[in-house]
């Protein structure tokens, strides 16, 4: 028996991300100050992204890659945590759940979702996406106390481990019909015997579709994600209508782009009703809302519509593009909801949205910030928001979608109505409750930095397009 | 014949007590069910020649996992269930998805090719025992995997403790 | 010897009972029971696969399944325990907080 030690270069940025949430977590029992647990994490997240340079390779015998693609996907996943911490520090503290075991689950659900991004066969995968998933589902239900996150975790939970029973099912008959869960041998398999006309090919790929379709919450394996968005404390909001979407998107592009290269015609096939399906349920169900966490919550399944025309286009251009947009979703999504939890204080929940009717006029800066961010989700020039609708679109044009394209722009312009919207009721409107904000320096930094990044890559887009496209290549 | 007949009857008896388990009215019945279900499972798995899952089967699913549902469902004391409807309202259309599935998947297996038979024949496994097989693939080629798994069973004890504490002094 | 299409009929029939009971079903327990119930589907199509294939594979995710499987169960289960401490019922569609 030969027990060789396995290169561990490629996993660095796990390890040091599971040593990371180890390490939280007993230093949780010595310090009892819980700011010094955030400023951790984050300067820990920080020394974990530095140790990416240099980690790229396969590993495990072929089970862990780490490549361009990997590597762009994990730098969302720590700008999501990063960002996430930092909105977190005083809103957890107001909702009375300023616990150290909060920054370490972050942190092992951002490792599962590098493990996802990186996971060269399904086995890795499937363990990535539960190490995800489990613990976002306990952060989801962290206001133990408050029966909205309870039940948030509670749907969040059900639908979760429903769908991984599915994905569970396709890699099961995936197994069977190729005798290998490794994604390039399995690709390698199917165009060898030319199994490409086989049903059951095709049931385990629309199984994945499925399984992929509740993680990204695409209609019409959304109805979870309302609901969850809501009842979560707003700060795992935020993480999770970023984070989990992400590592999905990661998967589909690896799997779907590898593995069932060979029957691309009918994955393209399943995936443009989903994405005119979110398209549309997720901008018109939201005009209808009052609250704005579940505003945002349909507005991310309509996200997640739009960043599909880039898996529907089945190209590197088309994957370059969802992945910066994906990167410009993490900034204005997670800028947003920072303005959301500015305004919840003590005793002020500060979630609906005619909370917001002249903002204005007590806080000028905020509002200012708000308009930003929901330019941006909009689409609207010179935001950044612009910049990644254009190039999804541009890439599903060059695909040949541009009926698809037109639809989503429709879309689009619906959507300015209810985005636009709280710009109204924050500009015209007369305020009707006293709102006081709670304000904090971290709440400021990521404030900033979201701001600043959703302007500059909204003027200067080359960067982050360039990034995206020079990260595909060697995929 | 006989190995037929065997699986004739740990199919039928499978398929039985999985409906028991999702229809029978009281929690506790279906948890009962449940064990015997995994039994017979259990029992499939020494069919085919998986002792070491046949055992973690029975162990860790039967042993650990069932307990835990049994001890939640004596926690909550649902009296009311017995006597309220079992169903979702929308139960009819759950039931025609269901069938709508099997249908689809029963069609997709009818032209299902299984891939070519590997190294770890009958005749290897018995020299090897199946333990011992498993084993070593679990500490070699599956070590990655096998060390997520730790830090998932860490996920859930940190969530547990998380989320089932006692109330929180207001 | 009995053929592979046996085992993957039969785990395909326990699969969609589980399915159906996740979608029939009022009380939360047993939903979760369902999903188990689904999970033990896949494991009698990988322990079945991994025979026919003579390939050690799917035992391997079978034993990573099941124990992801207790991970889920403690999970779950403490998510129940949580929403029972606030309102007490484990019927999901009276769990009904949020609308819209």
């Amino acid at each position: 028996m030969n027990l060789q030690f396995p290169d561990l270069t490629p996993v660095m940025p796990e390890l040091f991300m599971t040593a990371l949430a180890l390490i939280l977590l007993c230093t949780e029992l010595l310090v009892k100050k819980k700011g010094i647990l955030a400023a951790l994490s984050i300067l820990g997240v920080v020394v974990v992204a530095y140790t990416l340079i240099g980690s790229s390779g396969t590993t495990f015998g072929g089970m862990f890659v780490s490549d361009g693609y990997s590597t762009f996907f994990k730098v969302i996943f720590f700008v999501n945590a990063i960002l996430s911490v930092l909105i977190s520090i005083k809103y957890i503290a107001i909702e009375r759940v300023n616990f150290g075991e909060y920054y370490s689950l972050i942190l092992i659900s951002t490792l599962g979702m590098m493990i996802m991004a990186s996971a060269a066969d399904l086995i890795v995968l499937y363990l990535g996406l539960e190490l995800m998933a489990l613990s976002t589902y306990v952060l989801a239900g962290f206001i133990r106390y408050d029966i909205k996150s309870n039940e948030a975790a509670l749907k969040y939970f059900l639908l979760g481990a429903f769908s991984s029973a599915f994905l569970l099912y396709g890699i099961s008959m995936i197994y069977g019909l190729t005798g290998t869960t490794d994604i390039k041998s399995i690709a390698l398999y199917i165009s060898e015997k030319g199994l490409t006309e086989n049903p059951a090919l095709s049931l385990s790929m629309i199984l994945f579709a499925v399984a992929f379709g509740f993680k990204i919450a695409a209609v019409p394996f959304h109805m979870w994600a309302p609901d969850a968005y809501e009842g979560a404390p707003t700060s795992i909001t935020a993480f999770m209508s970023v984070g989990p979407k992400a590592a999905g998107f990661a998967v589909l592009g690896r799997v779907f782009m590898i593995a069932f290269a060979s029957i691309k015609l009918e994955w393209v096939a399943v995936f443009i009703p989903l994405s005119i399906l979110s398209m549309a349920v997720g901008n018109i169900v939201a005009i209808a809302q009052t609250n704005i966490k579940r505003m945002l919550a349909y507005s991310s399944i309509a996200h997640a519509g739009y960043a599909l025309l880039g898996i529907i286009a089945a190209n590197n251009e088309g994957l370059a593009s969802m992945m910066s947009y994906l990167m410009i979703y993490a900034f204005m999504n997670i800028g947003a909801f920072a303005v959301v939890i500015m305004l919840r204080s003590e005793d002020f929940k500060g979630d609906s949205i005619s909370d917001y009717e002249g903002l204005s006029r007590a806080h000028p800066l905020l509002a200012a910030l708000m308009l930003i961010f929901m330019f941006s989700l909009t689409g609207i020039p010179p935001t950044a928001g612009f910049m990644a609708k254009l190039y999804v679109f541009m890439s599903a044009i060059n695909a040949g979608y541009t009926w698809l394209v037109v639809v989503a722009v429709v879309f689009a312009v619906i959507s300015a109505y209810f985005y636009l919207r709280i710009i109204m009721y924050m500009y015209m409107r007369e305020p009707k409750v006293e709102v006081s904000l709670s304000t904090s320096p971290s709440l400021g930094l990521a404030l900033g930095v979201t701001t600043v990044a959703v302007l500059a890559i909204g003027v200067f887009p080359l960067y982050l397009v360039e990034l995206a496209r020079a990260a595909i290549s060697g995929f | 014949m006989l190995p037929e007949l065997f699986f004739a009857y740990f199919a039928v008896t499978i398929v039985l007590f999985s409906i028991f388990v999702v229809t029978a009215r009281n929690p506790v019945h279906s948890v009962l069910w449940m064990l015997l279900l995994f039994f017979h499972i259990a029992g499939l798995y020494l069919f085919l020649n998986a002792e070491f899952i046949a055992a973690i089967q029975i162990i860790i699913y039967a042993g650990a996992i069932l307990v835990l549902y049994l001890f939640v469902v004596f926690l909550l004391n649902l009296r009311e269930e017995l006597k309220i409807y079992r169903f979702i309202g929308g139960w009819p259309s759950g039931l025609t998805f269901g069938i709508a599935l099997l249908a689809v998947i029963i069609l997709s297996i009818r032209s299902f090719i299984a891939a070519p038979p590997g190294k770890y024949s009958i005749n290897l496994i018995r020299e090897e025992t199946h333990t011992k097989a498993l084993a070593k693939l679990l500490y070699t080629d599956y070590l990655f995997p096998f060390e997520i798994i730790s830090v998932i069973l860490l996920v859930a004890i940190v969530g547990v403790i998380v989320l089932a504490k006692r109330r929180l002094k207001t | 010897m009995v053929p592979l299409n046996w085992y993957m009929l039969l785990s395909a029939v326990v699969f969609t009972i589980g399915v159906t009971g996740f979608l029939m079903r009022r009380n939360i327990i047993i939903m979760l029971m369902s999903i188990e119930l689904m999970l033990n589907g896949v494991n009698i199509n990988l322990v079945a696969l991994s025979h026919y294939l003579q390939d050690m594979r799917g035992q391997i995710l079978t034993f990573f399944v099941i124990s992801v499987a207790a991970a889920e169960a403690a999970i779950g289960l403490a998510i129940i325990i949580a929403l029972f401490r606030n309102k007490a019922t484990a019927h999901v569609d009276e769990v009904q907080e949020m609308k819209g």
